[in-house]
């Protein structure tokens, strides 16, 4: 039955990586506007070259 | 694709939809309304942007409205510029815009693809909700001006007014309560599963020690962050209201999560048991969705608006040589030269240079006509300029005008924000507090015959189970359904906390000019000889000269398209306009002025009775008829009035002149009926009402309406663009919906009694909760079913309950 204590330490880590994935989404801005992305994934246009070289990073990552 | 949508024999544009009223212009087959709509869809069509269409029909912006794109200068000013962009380096810059016309998937389309049309930008990205649109560019490349023009030619014109200037950079507070809730989230998932075992109690892992003291330590980790971070807000809100000597509903909440900590540690480091951590990180994360559901607002609307938001950013002046420039206003001086063109807003107070000119002061006196202004004379600040372009003189700067004074009021001093009515749950959880705290140390007195443990044991057991998380929960769980409710029919609420008002209103005080009547609106009829359309263009080429509100709803009624150039205008105020067109002579005007040209004539008088003001038309001395100019309710107006009249006090407040009283003596009082109003009276009016008492609900729609709209218990502004500018206020109505306005008050009233019922039910669980508490009997399952089930139970009868209530009412529910 010991074998429960790393049982229990890999769940926990997966657990934190998805906190950690949470904070980063958030801290991101994903959760300021949830509608426009839901828009926005419907138009099917081809990337342009200039999207590409952008420095100043994007705010919205699904497109 | 159909490219020319034809709705009974009347075609509509191809870029906005609206009917082209006969003036077609067309293009590769398509019509347009307009030169402007075409120019758009050249643009677009030349840099393959047709996807615009495609992806709804008619999306775009009608240029019949907006103005001319050539005022932009002021943007190549540096100050200016720095001012507005968000963030900047040397090649970079990124700035975001206001703009009210995004209003569909199109737009955020075309506005995504901004690259294409101008190749210095090299992101574009849209926020719906809040109108915004973000834009980074190379400076090198293109610059602030051609971007603003760029959008302003295609239909999109961004707001650019003086406060954005001085705005503050947005907070992330609704990102930081996403944190902790994600914290608290994820404590209360895993201690639940740690704790599992202790639920099926015949689990042999309970009787391992090791395994119990592993969960047990690791249940305490995992709560820490979820005491320390997420539930952090409460515990500062409690200790704040007790150490000014107030309790407030944290207070309670704050002593069971500190409770819940305490007796957890103590009873897993003793050894004694598995401790309440899944009840404490649930508590915790049922009440964090609950202040989510409370923050939420409107971002696209503006409830907290000045007389900064209403002045344009920046106006035209004139130098030593009179040339023109652009000068953004919040560095207009003293004695400045400027020149104001038709429909455009005078800035600060000035003297008029020109020889006379119109101001309409509507938006700011509630005055319906346009005043006349000869040289000389001052014109203030937030004046409309109908007529030519003229040039005045400033004399004051922009923050000492006229209009502007209105803001140094007490009511619109931040400091001594008007006490607010405490809230249902404030009210009743001092009592609940003190009578939580009476059970447990009575319980525990009682259980100390026993033994101390067992008194300790179940005084901590009531203030756990007593911990009012339903209660908390159930007011922002009606109201946010509620104020969702509200928005989907057209009333926007600032913020749930107000609703209270609102329900509890007993006076209601209402605007007339733009409120109850719609100003640029009017029901014209003519009675007489039947006109023909020869003639109607006669007339709507004289009223057309004629600034005269009257003149002007006659001209937009009679809707001829043959203009032709008029002669010998001449203008008598007060009886009306006589004139020659193509030979004629033309008489408009009052019945005296008509009858005196044609004395062989027999006149007839109107013989129907109302509200309406009588326009007599003559041609060559034959007497024809005359039009019945009614001013325009708004629908449902008098109905609604009749319903408040025998609910409340109703009251009438107007800037205008008196003209009008007898059409309003059926729907209000007599006393009730106040004209010739200053902005300043109308406030003191509304503080007289409530020195009596009375809780007022304010409904007004202008500048002149600001003081008494933010005096008043609860403010409504009313608009018939919810994207246009609005004084400050407490929600923000449709005009259209005004109507339903008795339905909104009696579902604002339905929710606080659905609130009331949910403390009811919250009651019971604790009161259940209590039973266990006190008989010793409190364990981690039972509070662990207890807590969330209460809190769940919550939040779907208040949700259900308001929705079914609404539905019953006939407001709409879903979109």
């Amino acid at each position: 039955m010991e074998v429960i204590f790393i049982l229990i330490g890999c769940s926990l880590l997966v657990a934190l990586l998805f906190l950690g994935l949470f904070f980063w989404s958030v801290r991101n801005g994903q959760y300021d506007d949830p509608h426009t992305p839901a828009i926005r994934i419907l138009f099917d246009n081809k990337k342009s070259d200039t999207e590409n070289n952008t420095t100043n990073p994007p705010k919205n990552t699904n497109d | 694709m159909n490219s020319e949508v034809v709705t009974a024999n009347s075609v509509v544009c191809y870029h906005c939809g609206n009917d082209c009223n006969g003036e077609v212009v067309h293009l590769h087959d398509k019509p347009f309304c307009c030169s402007g709509c075409k120019m758009v869809f050249q643009i677009l069509d030349d840099n393959e942007l047709n996807t615009y269409y495609s992806l709804e029909d008619q999306p775009g912006i009608s240029f019949k409205t907006s103005g001319s794109a050539s005022k932009f200068d002021y943007l190549n000013d540096p100050q200016v510029r720095d001012r507005l962009v968000d963030f900047k380096n040397d090649t970079f810059v990124s700035v975001s815009f206001y703009i009210p016309n995004i209003h569909c998937t199109s737009c955020i389309w075309l506005l995504e693809n901004l690259f294409k049309l101008d190749s210095g930008i090299i992101k574009s990205s849209v926020n719906f909700l809040k109108r915004e649109l973000s834009i980074s560019y190379e400076e090198d490349k293109t610059s602030l001006r051609s971007i603003v023009k760029l959008l302003a030619s295609i239909g999109y014109e961004p707001e650019l007014r003086l406060e954005k200037l001085d705005a503050q950079a947005p907070s992330h507070t609704n990102r930081k309560l996403w944190l902790k809730l994600g914290v608290a989230g994820f404590a209360f998932g895993n201690i639940m599963l740690f704790s599992f075992p202790e639920y099926l109690s015949g689990s042999s892992l309970n009787t391992q020690g090791s395994f119990y003291l592993f969960f047990g330590i690791l249940n305490i980790i995992l709560a820490i962050p979820v005491l320390l971070y997420s539930s952090s807000d409460y515990l500062k809100s409690a200790w704040a209201a007790v150490r000014q000597g107030n309790i407030n509903l944290d207070v309670p909440i704050s002593i069971g999560i500190l409770s819940l900590f305490t007796r957890s540690v103590y009873e897993i480091t003793a050894g004694i048991g598995a401790g309440y951590m899944d009840s404490l990180t649930g508590l915790v994360f049922f009440l964090l969705i609950g202040r989510l559901v409370q923050q939420k607002t409107y971002e696209r609307l503006s409830f907290d608006r000045d007389y900064k938001s209403y002045l344009p950013i920046s106006v035209t002046s004139l130098d030593e040589n009179d040339e023109e420039h652009s000068k953004s206003i919040d560095q207009l001086k003293e004695g400045t030269r400027i020149v104001i063109r038709n429909n455009e807003l005078v800035p600060a107070d000035s003297v008029l240079l020109s020889e006379h000119t119109f101001v309409d002061y509507s938006f700011i006196t509630g005055e319906s006509e346009p005043v006349e202004v000869q040289e000389g004379e001052t014109v203030y600040a937030g004046g409309k300029l109908v007529g030519a372009a003229t040039e005045m003189r400033t004399v004051k700067e922009v923050s000492n005008s006229y209009l502007t004074k209105l803001w140094n009021d007490s009511a619109f001093d931040e400091s001594s924000e008007k006490l607010t009515v405490s809230s249902l749950a404030d009210r009743i959880s001092p009592h609940f507090t003190l009578g939580v705290l009476a059970i447990a140390i009575n319980a525990g007195i009682l259980w100390w015959t026993v033994s101390t443990e067992m008194a300790l044991t179940v005084f901590t057991a009531v203030l756990i189970i007593a911990c009012p998380c339903a209660l908390a929960l159930s007011t922002p769980f009606t109201l946010g359904s509620a104020l969702n409710i509200f928005a989907r029919n057209g009333f926007f609420i600032k913020g749930i906390d107000v609703i209270e008002r609102l329900a509890n209103t007993t006076a209601i005080v209402f605007d007339k000019t733009g409120t109850l009547t719609k100003a640029d609106h009017a029901d014209v009829s003519f009675q007489g000889e039947a006109l023909s359309d020869y003639e109607r263009g006669l007339i709507q080429s004289v009223c057309k000269q004629s600034v005269h509100p009257l003149s002007r709803k006659i001209a937009d009624h009679v809707n001829s398209s043959s203009p032709r150039k008029v002669e010998n205008y001449e203008e008598k105020v007060n009886k009306g306009i006589s004139a020659t067109v193509d030979g004629k002579q033309l008489l408009i005007g009052s019945t005296d002025f008509i009858s005196a040209y044609c004395e062989n004539e027999p006149m007839q008088r109107s013989t129907s009775k109302g509200d309406f003001s009588v326009v007599h038309i003559a041609i060559d001395g034959h007497w024809k008829g005359w039009f019945e100019v009614a001013n325009h309710y708004r629908t449902g107006i008098k109905k609604l009035l009749d319903s408040f009249r025998n609910r409340f006090s109703t009251f009438l407040l107007s800037g205008d002149n008196d003209a009008q009283k007898n059409q309003f003596t059926d729907y209000f009082n007599e006393p009730s009926l106040r004209f010739n109003q200053t902005p300043q009276q109308k406030l003191n009016f509304i503080k007289e009402l409530q020195e009596n008492n009375q809780r007022v609900v304010m409904i007004g729609d202008g500048l002149n309406d600001a003081g008494a709209l933010k005096q008043s218990d609860f403010g409504i502004a009313l608009t018939d663009n919810v994207s246009s500018f609005t004084p400050a206020c407490d929600a923000i109505i449709d005009g259209s919906k005004l109507q339903r306005m008795d339905t909104f008050i009696n579902f604002s009233q339905v929710s606080i009694t659905i609130i009331k019922l949910s403390f009811g039910l919250s009651l019971i669980y604790n009161i259940v909760g209590l039973g266990f508490a006190v008989s010793g009997q409190l364990s981690p399952l039972v509070a662990a079913i207890l807590m969330p089930l209460s809190s769940i139970s919550i939040m779907i009868f208040t949700t259900c309950s308001t929705h079914y209530a609404a539905k019953k009412m006939g407001l709409q529910i879903w979109k």
